[in-house]
Order: structure tokens, then C-alpha cells, then sequence
């Protein structure tokens, strides 16, 4: 077990060298910033000097290296939309965007497995085959066109929940959380069905797949030889196994779902990083996202090392080496 | 073995159908037999023959669209083929238990055996969990797990293939069901450790008075384990009595091949024997005797019988053979079928 989580963090740090790289070679293929900072008619010493204060003058892997010494402390520079560090604004977006894609990976878990499971349980009756049908539209629809539908119907037409902004958020230290407050959470519930609906059919779809998979095995037929009740067969031996292909999707589909909230953020002008990443981009502001893409970075390798150490908690098989079982 | 005394189950003129798009296969067609307490029942036959689909009718698993059209089936005289599912979930396990071909398939990998074990003995008998546990360890010790104790906490993958045997065995004992349906227990295993699996299958049958249906295409497991045999060709029985006169002196033209197709070490034939032919398809099964076209003693019944009217089980020697050759009203020289092999 620790063998394997010190393969698992060297692959991590490799992972993460990597995107470091990706970030830093935005700084060289975006644009010279020198050119960026200075006035166009600024000399060519002035350029020089500017370049030899930036460090932008030393080999390319003596400034690769600064950028890592400076990433891993955190220190990403200086937003050029904003003039503030660029680590500043991360941490302040940062609550924003994990409680959205957090209760939308939430919705996902709650809704995906219960309907997966009793649509693969009672496959032929209507309920099943309109809930999978409908599942098809949410993988098909594109996500921004949901969030509109929904600030359409309710906070245009039905006036119940609002159409932007994340409410009221209380402070705790550096974290700000809209959870506490009743606007909060209002202001939560569009965003996160929004984003929480695909998670949800692709759960779904795959609870149910891998449930009628598990429910022509063997040892499920076994169970019910031994006289166990449905509800034993089905939850305690069926759903068990599905779990270990939903917790790498789940896993997965959260990092994606940070990573990609952008679309809902921006629908929804919600406060969170992706909004803040597409700002930057508009801008060509590299320091932000140069950051933001190592954050994104660091956030996908720390679910994978996450989604690996649960793996070892569901399967036996992974749990113990050395097993007796080989060779057939 | 007493075949007198009434019978544990009764299987009655059973028919199972698939309902296809090409029109209703009949997979088991009109086959009836009995098994006595504590008789083994060797049920022996080429693939698709029906006989796992027999052993899956009778536990109440018969796989949709699969299902019984016709016939009965009786657990100590009482039916039980129509029970409602809870009726046939309690059946399951406690009356009658299953053991599976492939021991390595059959138990859930999550969950140690102990737990499946216990699962099973508190589905069905009400006693607390350790009282569970200590039966678990000794049914474990019972069908010759060493170290049972500690065993008992590891998974499946942890034992080797004849050692998960052993536990699905203890799996279909742990409620001390009165019948077990062994569909083909020791296929998937190596022939040193089928030996071990069928000794042990004989002796806890012996010991609990568990009556056995023992479903298998190995002759070899018959001879050594069956009290009687009944030997399935097409979806019918074709002969059926105990197992050293089938062996022995098989009556229907299919044993006699059957027979006749087991190497011994002593021949010294270059040539395998074998019957000519193969089973047909579901799709196809011939008009009358489904064994006519691959038979080679149609021409000794008059009258081409055996491709217009199907026979039902007659009695032939000591045993039963569903075969025209053995009619009492037609004169045919019955003697001419004792073994030509």
C-alpha cells in the first residue's frame, strides 16, 4: 500500500511538471510581454533593460525553474487586468467553484445511482425506458442552453429563484461560503442543476449499464440460489460491485466539472474561477491563466491519487497482495 | 438408498419453452422423474440437452424468457413451480441448495466468505450473528478448509479453485437444505481435485441425508457418485435407472453409444469411438424418436416407428428406456439390444 501511494505521488509530481511546463510556454507562444508592457516607442535598450530585470534574459530552463520555485509557493505573479496577485484572486474565487461543482457532483451521486439502479432493475417498465430516453437529453443538450432554459422558466417566468450572483456568502478564515445563507442558497440551486445534470444522466447510464452487467454474473445468480431477498441481491451484492466503475467516473466528472464550470459561471455570472479564467482570457492575462491551468492541474491529479486510494477500500482484490488466486 | 420410500421431489411431465422470434423452442419436452431422500440423481447429457435447464427449473431460476409451460413440479409433494417469488426465495437455500459450475465465478469477490456465509445461514434460520459465525467455521471445517477459523475472514481470490469449491459447497449447505442441485460441480476444475470435490459432495450427502441432482456430462463423476442415472438427449430423457445397469447394460441405442464412446486405457483401438452425428438444434429436433437420425437401429422397428411416433420411457431390463425397440406390443428380438458394445 505505501509503495504504491509513493508510485502514485511521483507519477503525481511528474503529471504536475508537465503542466507547469504547458503554463509556463504561455508566457513565450501568447506574446513577448515585454512588448505588452512597454510603450511602442520605447528603445531598444529600454527593452533590454526591462528583459534584464524580468529575468526574461536567462536560459530558458534557468526561468522554467524560477516559475516552478515560484508555483510551488503559491506565487503566480501579478493579474495584468486586475494589478493584484494572482494567487489572491485564485483563493478568492476558489469557494465559488468547488461548492457549485461539488453539489453538482452531490446531485449527480443522489439522483445518477438511485435512478440507475431501478432503471436497471425494471428495465421494461415505462417509467425506466422515459427516464432513459430522457437521460439522452441531457447528454446531448449543451450545457449553457440548459442554464438559460432554467433562469427562463424560473426567475423570468416564475420569479422564484434568482437568475445571478451567488447571494449572500458568509466568511469562515479564507473560505466564503454561500451555503449558510437562505439567498445563498437560492442562488445556488439553478447553477448547480445546471451543471449537476449531466453528471446525472452519465451516472445513470452508467449505474445502469454495469448493474445489468453484475446482474448476469455468476455469483448474483449464486445469491439467489441461496435464497437471498431481492433487496440483499440487488444492494448488497449487485450495487457494490457496480461502485468501483462510478467512483473513477465520479471522480473524473468532478474534476471536470471545476474545470469546466466556466460555461455555467459565465451563464449564471457566477463568482467563481472559471469566470474569473474567462475574463483573463479575453484580456490575455497569462499570469491568471498560467495559474488557473495549474490549479486545474493540481486538482485532477489530487482526484485520480483520491479516486485510486477508494478503489482500495471497495476491492479486496487490490487491497491484498499476494493473493492466492493465479494463474487461471 | 431405499426407492420405495416417498419421493423428496417429483418432476412431472415438465416443458420448458423459449418464446423466440422465429417461433416457441422447447428446450426440456415432457420429462418426468423422481429423486428419493438421500438418492443422487446423476442427470448426464451432451450440451444443450437440458439438463442445467432442468436443475434451473426446479430451484425456480429458470432464466426469462425461458419458462415452464407445462408439467409440475413437487417438493415433498408439494408443489412448488408456481409458488410466488418470496415462496420460492425461502425454498431457495433453506429446501433446496445449488452448487454452481464454476467456483470461481460463484462467489462475490467483494465480500469474505464468512459474510456470505452467514448472510445465507441468517436469510434462513433465525440466530444471531456469532452463533452464524461459529456455524459458518464449522461448516467450513466440515467440507475440509484448514485453518477455518482464520479463513473465514478471507475473499474469494484468496482460495485456490478447488478451495472456492469447497466454500460454495458449505455455501449450499449452510441451511441444510434436504435437496442440492450440483449443476456440473466439477467441470472447471483440475481432474486431481474433481476426484477430492465428488468424495466430499458423496459423504456430506451421506452424512446430512441430502439428496443430490447431480448434473454433469462426465460419465466418470456418475459412475463413482449416482444412485441412478438418467441419461437426457434433446431435451428428453432417454433412459433412466440405476446407474451400474445403465453403465453396464444401457437398453437405449444413445447409452449404448454413450457407453460404448468412453476410452478405457486397456483398448488398444486407434480410432476413438463415436456416435455419428451431432444433436440437433432446438430449431430442428426430427419427427417421433429425436435420436432416429443418428440411431443405427431404426430398421429393427417395424414399420418406421421411430421417425413418426415419439416413444415414452418403457421398461428395458432394469431399467427405463424411452425407445420403441423395448414396445411389447410390436415383435422385436429385445435381446438384440443388450449391449453390442
Amino acid at each position: 500500500m505505501l509503495a504504491f501511494i509513493i508510485r502514485r505521488l511521483l507519477q503525481s509530481v511528474l503529471v504536475m511538471v508537465a503542466v507547469g511546463f504547458i503554463a509556463f510556454s504561455l508566457f513565450n507562444f501568447v506574446g513577448d510581454p515585454v512588448s505588452l508592457m512597454l510603450p511602442p516607442e520605447a528603445t531598444q535598450s529600454d527593452r533590454d533593460e526591462v528583459r534584464k530585470s524580468l529575468g526574461l534574459d536567462e536560459p530558458f530552463y534557468v526561468q522554467f525553474g524560477k516559475f516552478v520555485g515560484n508555483a510551488v509557493q503559491g506565487n503566480f505573479g501579478i493579474s495584468l487586468r486586475l494589478g493584484r496577485p494572482v494567487s489572491q484572486l485564485l483563493i478568492e474565487r476558489l469557494p465559488a467553484t468547488l461548492e457549485l461543482a461539488m453539489t453538482a457532483a452531490v446531485i449527480g451521486l443522489l439522483v445518477g445511482i438511485p435512478v440507475g439502479v431501478y432503471t436497471a432493475l425494471r428495465r421494461n417498465s415505462i417509467l425506466a425506458k422515459s427516464l432513459l430516453t430522457g437521460s439522452l437529453i441531457g447528454v446531448s443538450l449543451p450545457n449553457f442552453l440548459i442554464g438559460i432554459f432554467l433562469i427562463l422558466i424560473f426567475a423570468v417566468w416564475l420569479g422564484l429563484l434568482p437568475s445571478f450572483g451567488r447571494g449572500d456568502v458568509t466568511k469562515i478564515g479564507l473560505w466564503t461560503t454561500g451555503l449558510l445563507t437562505v439567498t445563498g442558497l437560492k442562488a445556488l440551486v439553478l447553477p448547480a442543476i445546471t451543471l449537476g445534470l449531466y453528471p446525472v444522466t452519465l451516472i445513470m447510464r452508467l449505474v445502469r449499464s454495469e448493474m445489468m452487467e453484475v446482474l448476469r454474473t455468476d455469483y448474483i445468480k449464486f445469491a439467489r440460489a441461496r435464497g437471498l431477498s431481492n433487496n440483499a441481491v440487488h444492494f448488497g451484492h449487485a450495487l457494490k460491485n457496480t461502485l468501483v466503475p462510478v467512483i473513477t467516473i465520479t471522480g473524473l466528472q468532478l474534476g471536470g466539472l471545476i474545470a469546466f464550470a466556466i460555461i455555467t459561471e459565465t451563464v449564471f455570472q457566477w463568482p467563481g474561477m472559471g469566470l474569473l479564467f474567462i475574463q483573463a482570457v479575453q484580456f490575455a492575462d497569462i499570469p491568471v491563466m498560467a495559474a488557473y491551468l495549474c490549479l486545474i492541474g493540481l486538482i485532477f491529479v489530487l482526484i485520480n491519487l483520491t479516486v485510486d486510494m477508494l478503489y482500495y477500500t471497495v476491492d479486496p482484490r487490490l487491497r491484498i497482495s499476494g493473493s492466492a488466486a493465479g494463474g487461471h | 438408498m431405499s426407492t420405495n420410500a416417498a419421493p423428496l421431489l417429483q418432476v412431472k411431465n415438465l416443458r420448458i419453452e423459449f418464446p423466440t422470434r422465429r417461433g416457441t423452442l422447447v428446450a426440456v419436452d415432457d420429462i418426468s422423474f423422481d429423486i428419493a431422500p438421500g438418492e443422487v440423481l446423476g442427470v448426464v447429457g451432451e450440451s444443450g440437452a437440458g439438463k442445467s435447464l432442468t436443475g434451473a427449473a426446479v430451484i425456480g431460476l429458470l432464466e426469462p424468457p425461458g419458462r415452464i409451460a407445462a408439467g409440475e413440479i413437487l417438493l415433498n409433494g408439494r408443489r412448488i413451480d408456481n409458488l410466488p417469488f418470496e415462496e420460492m426465495r425461502k425454498i431457495r437455500g433453506r429446501e433446496i441448495g445449488a452448487i454452481f459450475q464454476d467456483p470461481l465465478t460463484s462467489l462475490n469477490p467483494l465480500y469474505t466468505v464468512g459474510r456470505q456465509i452467514t448472510e445465507t445461514i441468517r436469510t434462513h434460520l433465525d440466530v444471531s450473528e456469532t452463533e452464524a459465525r461459529d456455524r459458518a467455521i464449522s461448516l467450513l471445517q466440515e467440507v475440509g478448509i484448514p485453518a477455518a477459523e482464520k479463513r473465514i475472514d478471507a475473499y474469494p481470490h484468496q482460495f485456490s479453485g478447488g478451495m472456492r469449491q469447497r466454500v460454495v459447497i458449505s455455501l449450499a449447505l449452510a441451511a441444510q437444505p434436504k435437496l442440492i442441485i450440483a449443476d456440473e460441480p466439477t467441470t472447471a476444475l483440475d481432474v486431481s481435485i474433481q476426484a477430492q470435490i465428488i468424495t466430499l459432495l458423496k459423504k456430506l450427502g451421506r452424512e446430512h441425508g441430502t439428496a443430490v441432482m447431480l448434473v454433469t456430462h462426465d460419465m466418470g463423476v456418475i459412475a463413482e457418485t449416482a444412485d441412478r442415472v438418467a441419461v437426457m438427449y434433446a431435451g428428453r430423457i432417454a433412459e433412466i435407472g440405476p446407474v451400474a445397469e445403465v453403465i453396464h447394460s444401457p437398453q437405449h441405442p444413445y447409452t449404448v453409444g454413450l457407453m460404448g464412446a468412453i476410452p478405457s486405457v486397456g483398448d488398444n483401438n486407434e480410432r476413438l469411438a463415436q456416435i455419428e452425428g451431432s444433436m440437433p438444434r432446438l430449431t430442428a429436433i426430427p419427427k417421433g424418436c429425436a435420436f432416429n437420425p443418428r440411431c443405427t437401429r431404426v430398421k429393427d422397428v417395424p414399420n418406421g416407428r421411430c421417425t413418426t411416433e415419439r416413444p415414452n420411457l418403457l421398461p428395458a431390463g432394469k431399467t427405463q428406456a424411452a425407445c420403441w425397440l423395448h414396445a411389447t406390443d410390436v415383435t422385436v428380438d429385445a435381446n438384440k439390444t443388450k449391449v453390442p458394445a
